[in-house]
């Protein structure tokens, strides 16, 4: 029962996380929306009994993929300066 | 209809998995900035993994490890299906490839075109 | 104002074909009979008292290196996208702060360790290959943010991963001459159950991919990062 509570909480925060990823004008709080979401994934599948996934996506979703994301927004705007 | 009895883990994350498809597909389709649009890739990606890894499940069961909580003999009555596991685990390390090269192409179309916005691509429209 | 009825249409047809999908599904209270053979067999078979490390290395093997080619292919695009420019060595001005820079230098060696164990130990417990992967990119990561003076010799990331990807079709083909067939893990004995040497050639792949991956996303990562000039800052 308590899963289930936690469960819901979850979804509602990435629900909420997935529109302000969509619909956020600044991209960076976009990205790091979008990193909150893979991080409660990850809790998600250990309750559903799946500890394997879990540490991929903890480690992959919210750590490399916000990292690469933030290193070609630098990029693109570094390039906007140089202009 | 759904009443609260009926709830359970599998079929909320399933439910969750289902709406951030739909949010996902959604800002695929309505973004004009390409960031955006790969963005909510991302977040197709992760719905995808919750409702295959949802699909799984079975009630009450544990993680598919055989240890000392687990008999060996009576494994197939204790554990939950490790194959949806397996595919998402390779799923998720591709995903991380794919996002890598399509921020590469964005990077690229970008210096091309100096903008994100798809409607100043004009190298494939006609 | 036509395009957005259309958009919302179409989104709303793909929620009714998923609601219905959503809506017969019940859940299940038992394995269907593919995961209940992997559940009872598997560890006779295979050994590994992890079962989904031996549906990803021996049951669904070929999978795994068709994973791992494609992700090969990507991180080679990647870096032929990005091209090294020439002036990309420049000094970082700002800095890296205190704290980061003080727990880098806790972290990283500690990052190396967990992610060497996960995959070592990937047939017993939780993790394995892409895990311990994941993790040493990571690391690897967080060095390259912290000391941005020092950086990851490309040519050692290559040097690693063409070794390990050579080195695991060579335990496949040996798989074939040996035992059953392509990427059979029984060419060595299968030992006792549950300890770190058993399972075959399990542990021995496992680690190979674990290198192939964690060189392949530290790779690309890295690439991304040294083409652009000068360090980060907000």
């Amino acid at each position: 029962m308590i899963y289930l509570i936690l469960l819901l909480v979850f979804g509602l925060i990435m629900i909420i996380m997935a529109f302000t990823a969509i619909h956020h004008k600044n991209l960076q709080v976009a990205v790091i929306a979008s990193g909150i979401i893979s991080l409660l994934a990850s809790v998600v599948y250990v309750f559903l009994a799946a500890p394997d996934v879990a540490i991929t996506e903890a480690s992959i979703g919210s750590a490399l993929t916000v990292v690469i994301f933030f290193y070609v927004l630098n990029k693109i705007r570094r390039s906007n300066d140089q202009e | 209809m759904i009443n609260f009895n009926s709830l359970n883990i599998e079929t909320v994350s399933m439910g969750i998995g289902v709406i951030l498809f739909v949010l996902g597909v959604w800002g695929i389709v309505s973004q004009k900035n390409i960031i955006k649009i790969i963005i909510s890739f991302t977040i197709v990606d992760t719905s995808i993994h919750l409702i295959l890894v949802s699909i799984g499940y079975i009630r009450g069961k544990s993680a598919p490890i055989i240890d000392a909580a687990i008999n060996k003999e009576n494994a197939a009555n204790e554990v939950v299906d490790p194959l949806p596991q397996a595919l998402v685990l390779t799923a998720i390390v591709i995903g991380l490839g794919i996002t890598a090269l399509m921020l590469s192409y964005a990077l690229r179309m970008y210096k091309e075109n100096k903008s994100l916005d798809i409607n100043k691509f004009k190298a494939l429209k006609w | 104002m036509i395009r957005n009825s259309f958009l919302i249409l179409l989104l709303a047809g793909l929620g009714w074909i998923l609601f219905q999908e959503f809506d017969s599904f019940k859940g299940s209270d038992q394995l269907n009979p593919v995961a209940e053979y992997y559940a009872t067999q598997g560890p006779q078979e295979v050994g590994a008292a992890n079962l989904v490390t031996s549906v990803v290395v021996t049951y669904r093997g070929l999978d795994t290196l068709g994973e791992v080619t494609i992700l090969f292919l990507t991180a080679a695009i990647v870096g032929l996208l990005f091209k090294r420019e020439s002036n990309s060595e420049t000094e970082d001005i700002y800095g890296t702060s205190e704290i980061l820079l003080t727990a880098g230098k806790i972290l990283v060696p500690m990052l190396i360790l967990v992610g060497v164990y996960i995959f070592i130990n990937g047939h017993l417990t939780p993790g394995g290959g892409f895990q311990g992967g994941a993790v040493l990119a990571s690391a690897f990561v967080l060095a390259a943010l912290t000391f941005s003076g020092t950086t990851v010799k490309h040519r050692v990331l290559e040097i690693v991963e063409s070794f390990s990807g050579i080195s695991f079709v060579l335990l496949g083909i040996l798989g074939v001459v040996l035992a059953g067939g392509f990427l059979d893990n029984k060419i060595f004995s299968l030992g006792t159950f549950g300890h770190l040497f058993s399972a075959g050639a399990i542990p021995i792949i496992y680690s190979l991919v674990g290198l192939k991956v964690g060189s392949e996303l530290s790779n690309i990562v890295l690439v991304m990062k040294s083409s652009e000039k000068g360090g980060d800052h907000d």
